[in-house]
This record gives structure tokens, sequence and C-alpha cells, in this order.
């Protein structure tokens, strides 16, 4: 499910890509039997263009990559981390809409 | 926003969808505010989003997966010109036509609505099970039962909802208990059997959840049981609720007739509400049958009635789309 503005992170890619974010990025934990988290897909893309340079979005298929879900102890999909300077500093478990998603992300944009 | 529609549908499960797609083919060109993305089964698309095989639909032989089964509906609806939008509908005003609902500031006015918000899965209410929401209490089997692969599970309820899910789960969990208030289930037969024959399933009978126990992590439920009064303790790492479902209707409180369980009055044999203009089709004003077939068929209905109540209005010239703009 990854698109241009949202790349898809994997077990091995994933430490290098929150470390080296300048912005805060948000990372989506998902898979493809979640129906709920192909929902959202669609806003996190409007979201992620809508906030280029203050935000960015990633993907984590839970699914190929259970080391990193594990971690951070994903138990539950659709699960959105947002990480700022490497440290996680949001949790959002279960969909949302836009506008819910927005108001819990205000404060790191 | 101040053009006045023929239609806006409230909810976009398979009623509304099936409304939508004979409203359409009515040249009525409905507006279908769908719903927000939500784990819960209030969501675009509704129930059926949340389960994963589809038996009981007719037409498919073999059954077809419920997100599939509503993308087909929606985008029935969509070629036929339905117009989509997923947002959740967070205020209405039915006194009068034309009526009006709003998603936010945005308002939209419709000289018939059709309501079909569906329903919504109980909780159990207990604030444990609300703090443990992602850390071992689930609202969706299908989406988080690979999470719990070696563990064992408890599954509450005695519905179809109930056995579909405890089943479904047997796939990643290696026992799933059951825990039923009564000593008899409600589901189908069919779904009981199964139930019965699967190793991984076994069932707490005349039990009833009195709290949910863990501290950052679920680690157990307490049960009481309903005819000896005994509490026990069942450790779980996983925890899923199908007790039954609630209409959602809070929208039209004071607005449209309900009965004592929230479920929308309509007439018998039609989808009229108590006011003219509104119609209500599906599980939000159906607590007898809810299924997908009955609730598609009560959109149907909606969109006939829609259709008929807005031709016999005297001041109101409906709009034939007409290849004027070919």
């Amino acid at each position: 499910m990854a698109t241009d503005i949202i790349t898809a992170l994997t077990d091995s890619t994933f430490d290098e890509a929150v470390a080296s974010s300048t912005e805060p990025l948000l990372v989506d934990f998902w898979a493809e039997w979640c129906g709920p988290c192909k929902l959202i897909a669609p806003v996190l893309e409007q979201i992620a263009t809508e906030n280029a340079g203050a935000l960015r979005i990633a993907k984590v298929d839970v699914d190929q990559n259970q080391q990193i879900a594990r971690r951070f102890d994903v138990m539950s999909i659709p699960t959105l981390i947002l990480f700022k300077d490497g440290i996680p500093q949001l949790r959002v478990v279960g969909a949302k809409g836009k506008g819910q998603l927005l108001e819990e992300l205000k404060a790191f944009l | 926003m101040s053009e006045v529609r023929d239609v806006v549908i409230i909810g976009s499960g398979p009623a509304g969808l099936t409304a939508a797609i004979y409203t359409a083919r009515a040249n009525l060109r409905p507006l279908v505010i769908e719903g927000a993305p939500s784990s819960s089964s209030d969501q675009p698309g509704g129930q059926l989003m949340l389960t994963t095989e589809v038996e009981n639909y007719p037409g498919f032989v073999n059954g077809i997966q419920g997100p599939e089964l509503m993308a087909n509906f929606r985008a029935q609806a969509a070629r036929f010109g339905a117009e989509l939008l997923t947002e959740k509908v967070t205020r209405v005003d039915l006194s009068a036509p034309p009526f009006g609902v709003w998603v936010g500031d945005d308002e939209f006015r419709a000289r018939a609505v059709i309501v079909s918000t569906g329903a919504r899965s109980l909780m159990l209410g207990l604030e444990n099970e609300r703090k443990l929401l992602g850390y071992g209490v689930s609202t969706c089997a299908t989406c988080d039962g690979f999470f719990f692969r070696d563990q064992e599970i408890a599954v509450v309820g005695g519905g179809d909802s109930a056995l579909e899910e405890a089943l479904f789960l047997t796939k990643f969990a290696t026992l799933v208990t059951v825990v039923h208030r009564r000593s008899e289930l409600r589901a189908s037969k069919i779904m009981q059997d199964r139930a019965f024959r699967n190793d991984r399933i076994t069932f707490a009978w005349n039990s009833v959840v009195t709290d949910v126990l863990g501290d950052g992590l679920l680690r157990g439920i307490t049960l009481r049981n309903t005819v000896t009064g005994e509490e026990s303790e069942l450790p779980v790492g996983g925890l899923f609720v199908a007790i039954g479902h609630v209409p959602n209707t809070d929208l039209f409180t004071g607005q449209l007739d309900m009965d004592d369980a929230g479920y929308l009055i309509t007439e018998a044999g039609s989808t009229r509400t108590n006011v003219p203009g509104v119609f209500a089709s599906g599980d939000v004003q159906d607590h007898v049958y809810r299924q997908a077939i009955t609730a598609a068929g009560s959109g149907c209905m909606a969109a006939i009635d829609a259709e008929r109540w807005l031709e016999a209005q005297p001041e109101q010239a409906i709009e034939m789309a007409t290849p004027t703009n070919w």
C-alpha cells in the first residue's frame, strides 16, 4: 500500500528512517487482511500531502515485519505511532476519521 | 451547500448502498454520507467490513469476503452516479423539509432523507476494557487475530457474531473460550455445530464478565457464574466482545420516533418514519432479522418509498437528468 508520499518501511530499514527523519514521522502499522487499515489509507495519504514538510508518514506491514511490530507492542491494527527525534510520542489505536486524526496530531504539526 | 438535493442517504452499509443504487437509477442523484473510518462496526461499509467470509448472502455460491461484498455495493452505487462522501454526519434537522444534514460546518439540504446508519457493536462497558483497547482487547477479530497466535483468547457472546469470531480465531489461538451468560446459544444451528466440533473452542456457560484485568496489557478476565454466583478468573491474552448491537440513532433523538432500545420506528410494511420525507432502512430500524440481505431489501424499499413520496409532492418538480450537457 506504499505510494509516492508514504514510504514502506521494513524490519531492516525502520531504524534508519526513524533516526534520519527531520520532521515528525507517523508510522502506520497495517496488514493486508485489515479492513479498517485500508479505510484509513486514503486519509493518511491526504494528511501526508497536505502537511508535507511538517509531517512524514510511513507504513509498516506487520505481516512481513513482525520484529518491528513486536518491538513496539503492536497488537491491534491499525496502530499509528508518531516518532519525533526518534522517540515515540503518540500512539493511536484503531481507525479514525480525518478530523479525529488531525485533532490528535495537532500538537506535533 | 445551498443546493437542495432530492435525496441524502446517511450510512453506507447494505441498506444505504442499495438505496443509493435505486435512487441513482431513478435519477434522484443521491448523496451518500458514508461515515468515517473506524475499527468498530460503524464505518463506511457497515458491519460486514469486520467479517471475513459471508456465506449466506444469496448469489454467492462459494461465499464472498465481507469487505469485498461492500466494495461491490459501493462500486455499483458509484456506477449509477451516486455521490459518496466518506464523512460522519454530526447533526440533522428534520423539523421540516428541506431537511438539514451537517458534517461539521458543512450543511447539506435534501427534500428526502434515507436513514441507514445501522448498528454498532456493544462493548461490556467496563473501564479497564476501554483502557486495554489495543492492548489485548480488540473490536476487530479479523484485524487482530494475528497477534494472538499461540495464546488463549476469550470471546464474549452467544450469537452468530460471537461464534464466527471464535471460529476465525482458532486459526491463531491455542484455546478460545466462548463466554456466554446463559446455558444455550442463540446462534444459528450450523454455527453451533461447527463451534461444538472445534477442538480449540471451549465454553464458559452461565457466565458474565465482571472485570477485565491487566495493567498496560490484558492478562485475564473475571467471571461470575449467573447460577451459582461463583467468581473465577480466566487468564487470557486476548478479549473480543460480541454481545450484540445498539442502533446508531443518537443523531435522531427527539426528532424521529424510536423504541425503548433506540431502534427507529417505521410504519409496518414500509420504511416511513414519523416524519414525512424521512425513511429508515436496515438495522437501524430492525432488531428482528438484521441480515445483510434484509438490510439490502429494506434499502430498496426506502428508495422506492422516497421516490414515490417525492413524486407526490405538489410544489417540487423532480429534475430528470437530461442529456443537454453531453
